[in-house]
């Protein structure tokens, strides 16, 4: 499945949601899954008392990689050419995400049609925990 | 405690060769929540026309030596864990990673700046597979919470 470029308009949104009540279990299987062991995800004990937050918190890149499926399931697989976010604000567990994308461009880049996105997640108060742009290639 | 500035400019490489492996690709692809046939089943990522299964986007950052690129467990450049946030990440990718790709990723510690109280890191990654095609590039923004170096007056002054 793939996106056309006459089907797109500029300013329409796609809204998806991601994760209802994120696990601290999720935490640990991106933990593993990305070798990033940075113990302030997944050692509470750690969390609070060397580094005073309320507990674990999940990785950044674990809110980005939830975030690039919303992406990946609207603009087809294999089409992303650019992804770049920035973290706004924490993601703790029992956090409900969703990631809302906005077409802000479909312009054309060295013969290829490409769509720019806006992205945004946020949590269950509204509260941006993740802006960032995309860009896609589409027919 | 200021970050080494000493760091600035030196580059990181995979020591071997980072091999894509099929169950990686499925494990990471679960820790993402992304249930896409690409990501899980082979015959499903052949029949989209991919050699083997497809990694997610993000995926690369496993392919980054070190913690986020950066020589983490090295006493010299300074970082505390406990201090560092993630600002931003950026990727341009120039094609999805599949299994069986071997990568080679080089990471470089371009600056690290003071930012009021806090030092920004900024490290920017290049991934090409064994045989020199670029595959993607990135940029990394990390922020270490109140280690910018202090503006004291010089020692015996200003304390009184």
């Amino acid at each position: 499945m793939s996106l056309r470029s006459g089907d797109l308009t500029v300013g329409e949104c796609h809204t998806r949601l991601l994760t209802q009540d994120l696990t601290r279990t999720q935490l640990v299987m991106y933990a593993g899954a990305s070798g990033d062991f940075n113990p302030l995800h997944t050692d509470d004990v750690y969390a609070r008392e060397a580094a005073g937050y309320p507990g674990v918190f999940a990785h950044g890149m674990l809110t980005m990689g939830l975030t690039a499926r919303a992406l990946t399931d609207w603009v087809g697989d294999g089409r992303l050419t650019r992804y770049g976010v920035r973290f706004r604000s924490q993601v703790w567990p029992g956090d409900t995400l969703s990631t809302r994308l906005t077409v802000t461009a479909v312009r054309d880049e060295s013969g290829q049609s490409v769509v720019d996105l806006d992205v945004v997640t946020v949590n269950g108060a509204g509260d941006e925990v993740l802006r960032g742009y995309a860009t896609a290639r589409v027919d | 405690m200021p970050l080494n500035q000493d760091f600035v400019g030196r580059r990181f490489v995979s020591p071997v060769p980072f091999q894509v492996g099929r169950e990686h690709i499925r494990q990471f692809a679960r820790a993402v929540g992304d249930d896409n046939p690409l990501h899980h089943d082979v015959e499903a990522a052949k029949a989209a026309g991919y050699p083997d299964l497809v990694a997610p986007p993000t995926f690369l950052v496993t392919a980054t030596p070190g913690a986020l690129g950066l020589p983490t467990d090295d006493p010299a450049l300074g970082l505390d864990y406990t201090l560092i946030v993630h600002g931003e990440q950026r990727f341009t990718l120039r094609r999805p990673v599949v299994a069986g790709d071997e990568l080679i990723a080089t990471s470089t510690l371009t600056s690290i700046r003071t930012a009021g109280r806090n030092e920004v890191l900024v490290t920017t990654y290049q991934y090409e597979t064994t045989s020199g095609e670029e595959v993607a590039v990135g940029t990394c923004t990390l922020v270490s919470r109140g280690t910018a170096p202090s503006r004291d007056v010089p020692a015996g002054e200003g304390t009184r």
